[in-house]
């Protein structure tokens, strides 16, 4: 019963977040954030472009952008949509991970007296 | 503010890495305590939550954008350990997926953003919490000023790795820094009470902080 009614509440809000990154990323401001306009303002931002530290090139999804779909709204949603959806699987799965066992582990024959 | 390759130095990196291991690690091992395991779906979707809002860039003064940060508002919901397990899978999967935030600074974005925005900006809620009255409404103004210091706090350890790093000079880096998400704090203000109202309509009982058992409360509210 308590396992149904924390999914009453993820699922929503699951829903919420795949809302958020399909319908509402592409039209998210493109200016440049907090600390990149503090870089050009301050005359470090060509650092990154110099590319003599950029260790990782080869990310599938670079810039939020689902390559090979032309229509950008489009790419920036379907990112959003995977983004999300592989935030929650691996959360979920860290979480799984790393929490307390609530059920007893047959295994070991005996429950672990944490109950709650 | 994901710091990007070649921003921060690798002295720097490698030192908030280490820091930064060592209290995943810490909260990792903790949370066969604090977290049970029907709540870990509810760290997913924290995640994903925090992952999607993260996207929304809105405009702020002067052609500059800001964007939600989430560590408090995780850290209210699940705990300041769990919440910089939160955002440490967040950072992780914007870095090696979508190239947003350099893998050498990795260590510096989770220490910024997970240990200084979720850890110290709790501190800072509980701190705060404790001067205002007891009720809901204390705890969402709590909330508010807490979220707002989280980013501007996460902004200002930035500020110092690029000092350190001998990118620029802390004076002025410091108080540019600062100054800009002074006001993008304010949007993590808005949009963490915001949130937070919605979960505390519906399911109050799912946000730790507000649950009223003040002995495992405040062993937990201290790691």
């Amino acid at each position: 019963m308590t396992r149904r009614s924390t999914w009453m509440f993820v699922l929503p809000g699951l829903a919420v977040a795949v809302g958020l990154a399909v319908f509402v990323s592409p039209l998210a401001s493109s200016s440049p954030d907090g600390l990149e306009r503090v870089a050009e303002d301050k005359g470090f931002a060509d650092k990154e472009a110099s590319g003599d530290g950029e260790a990782w090139k080869s990310a599938p999804v670079p810039d939020y952008e689902m390559p090979g779909v032309k229509r950008v709204p489009l790419a920036k949603a379907l990112a959003g949509l995977a983004g999300t959806l592989v935030t929650f699987l691996v959360g979920w799965g860290v979480a799984r991970l790393a929490a307390r066992r609530n059920r007893p582990n047959p295994a070991a024959g005996a429950t672990d007296g944490e109950g709650s | 503010m994901h710091i990007p390759d070649a921003y921060v130095s690798g002295q720097v990196n490698a030192a908030t890495a280490v820091v930064s291991a060592v209290a995943v690690g810490l909260a990792a091992w903790r949370a066969r305590r604090t977290l049970g395991e029907r709540q870990a779906p509810l760290l997913g979707m924290t995640a994903a939550f925090v992952f999607a809002a993260q996207m929304l860039n809105f405009p702020i003064a002067g052609g500059t954008s800001g964007h939600f940060l989430g560590a408090l508002l995780a850290a209210v919901l699940m705990g300041p350990l769990n919440a910089l397990l939160v955002m440490t899978v967040v950072l992780v999967i914007q870095c090696l997926v979508f190239a947003d935030g350099g893998l050498t600074a990795l260590g510096s974005n989770i220490f910024n953003m997970g240990i200084i925005g979720g850890l110290a900006g709790y501190a800072i809620f509980s701190a705060v919490r404790r001067f205002l009255a007891q009720t809901r409404r204390g705890f969402m103004a709590a909330t508010a000023v807490a979220a707002w210091a989280s980013v501007v706090l996460a902004s200002a350890a930035c500020a110092v790795e690029l000092a350190i790093s001998g990118v620029v000079p802390l004076r002025g880096v410091l108080g540019a820094m600062v100054g800009v998400h002074a006001l993008i704090g304010a949007g993590e203000a808005i949009i963490t009470t915001a949130a937070l109202s919605v979960v505390m309509a519906g399911r109050p009982d799912l946000v730790g902080a507000w649950q009223p058992a003040p002995v495992g409360a405040s062993k937990e509210a201290q790691p």
